[in-house]
């Protein structure tokens, strides 16, 4: 049987295939520090996908859409895996939304959903490579200019 | 059938290439016919918190020569956002006023706002360093006016391309007709990244240079931006780059160009076009600022319903 790196859990959420920097930027998304059950990260794993990778796992969690929406931005390539008695009962790999809303910042400071109290939007106008154009100053952003709020 | 009835004029790209000639072939009716009272009883407001003389006065004409009425601000100082009131705030009340708003204002994205917020017509008049659509229709119309089309032409875009919105808008706009673009200006002040991915995507035909010299026997229309100043954080920039790409006409005799080949500035001009050009045949910048009144009067009138 193959060694884990990373210690099973029993119940609760895998979420692997984490682009390996954006590791602890998916482990901010899901507020770890406030959860009370186990919370197991693995940092520069190997993977034959990503080259190097990032693994959480979350004991007694379920993640919200938000949480997938926003994690799939930053970590395209993750999937999920909800663990139940030490099996995995379902899988899926996270879906990049069309649309965006509230949870993300413009990175243009002279944008107007940096200077009035609205919420932001965005529109995905491609998935590979992740470029997103901003509904109010339309200008384009990549992943590295992604700013979660 | 097309119509633009009710329809916000926030950015090129909400643009069809069906609409965008429909806009052109009512630029052409509001030239060669007069409808002095086609929106009699209609309000327009004018709502500029940055300033800008050519583009609000042209707005004013149009709407006066379609027997319309203008109220508005040209100046921050004079408005309730001084005193701390919201954008969204203030085009809410304002929409009561009025029947179609055209809104000029420093933050990008701020023209998208208003259209959202309220729900008469909007026109975006120039929002940062965005869009400015309607200079965008102008640009095209003198250049239909110049070629007797617009398919197939060969376009050189020459200056500051970083900051230059409108160069921004004309591009989008011309992926529609199969043209061949170039884009000239030094290297710090290159076509931003956003608008060449969008060309890409729309398999457009483009080179970036950095001297005229490489594409000017190809040109038929040179759009010449102005070195905008207000635009660079730091003098030195602006010091450093403000004498570079100038027109003259000499500058023109000793370039191998196109004996048709026009030049086109949205203007005001600083240092980048020499007054000697005016005289020659190239120079079709006037006769382009002079066409934001029959362009604006169209799209005046499509958005109010009083042409169809």
């Amino acid at each position: 049987m193959k060694k884990l790196e990373v210690s099973a859990i029993e119940e609760g959420t895998v979420i692997d295939q984490i682009a390996n920097k954006s590791t602890f930027k998916v482990a901010n998304i899901l507020n770890i520090q406030d959860i009370e059950q186990v919370v197991l990260i693995g940092f520069n794993l190997s993977s034959k996908k990503l080259g190097k990778k990032g693994i959480i796992k979350i004991g007694g969690k379920l993640l919200t859409q938000e949480e997938v929406n926003k994690i799939s931005l930053i970590a395209p390539d993750a999937t999920v895996n909800i663990i139940k008695d030490s099996e995995v009962v379902k899988k899926f790999t996270v879906d990049i939304p069309d649309s965006i809303e509230e949870f993300m910042k413009c990175f243009n400071p002279n944008c107007v959903s940096n200077h009035q109290n609205i919420l932001s939007r965005f529109h995905v106008i491609s998935k590979n490579p992740i470029r997103i154009r901003c509904h109010y100053c339309e200008r384009h952003m990549g992943v590295d200019d992604i700013e979660l709020v | 059938m097309i119509s633009l009835n009710d329809k916000d004029i926030i950015s090129i790209l909400d643009f069809t290439k069906e609409e965008i000639l429909y806009v052109l072939e009512m630029s052409g009716r509001m030239e060669n016919e007069d409808y002095p009272d086609i929106l009699r009883g209609k309000i327009l407001a004018n709502l500029f918190f940055e300033p800008s003389t050519r583009t609000r006065l042209s707005f004013d004409a149009a709407m006066k020569r379609l027997g319309g009425q203008v109220i508005g601000f040209d100046e921050l100082g004079t408005t309730s956002t001084v005193k701390g009131e919201s954008l969204r705030d203030s085009v809410k009340i304002i929409e009561g006023y009025c029947d179609i708003i055209v809104l000029r204002h420093f933050l990008e994205g701020a023209s998208r706002l208003t259209a959202d917020s309220v729900g008469i017509p909007v026109i975006n008049a120039g929002d940062g360093a965005s869009q400015h659509p309607t200079q965008t229709f102008v640009d095209l119309y003198t250049i239909m006016k110049a070629k007797g089309g617009i398919e197939n032409l060969s376009i050189g875009f020459l200056g500051d391309l970083k900051y230059g919105r409108t160069a921004h808008s004309l591009a989008y706009a011309l992926a529609h007709f199969n043209t061949d673009m170039s884009f000239i200006s030094p290297p710090s002040l290159r076509m931003p990244k956003d608008y060449i991915e969008e060309l890409a995507i729309r398999n457009v035909s483009y080179k970036e240079v950095e001297s005229i010299t490489e594409v000017s026997n190809k040109l038929d229309i040179l759009y010449c931006t102005r070195i905008q100043k207000e635009r660079f954080a730091e003098p030195v920039e602006y010091e450093k780059v403000k004498g570079l790409y100038k027109l003259s006409k000499s500058v023109m005799d000793e370039l191998k160009v196109k004996d048709d080949l026009k030049i086109l500035h949205p203007l005001p001009r600083v240092d980048e076009m020499d007054e000697s050009l005016d005289a020659t045949e190239y120079a079709m910048y006037f006769q382009q600022a002079h066409s934001g009144i029959p362009v604006r009067k169209a799209l005046l009138a499509s958005i109010l319903g009083a042409i169809q």
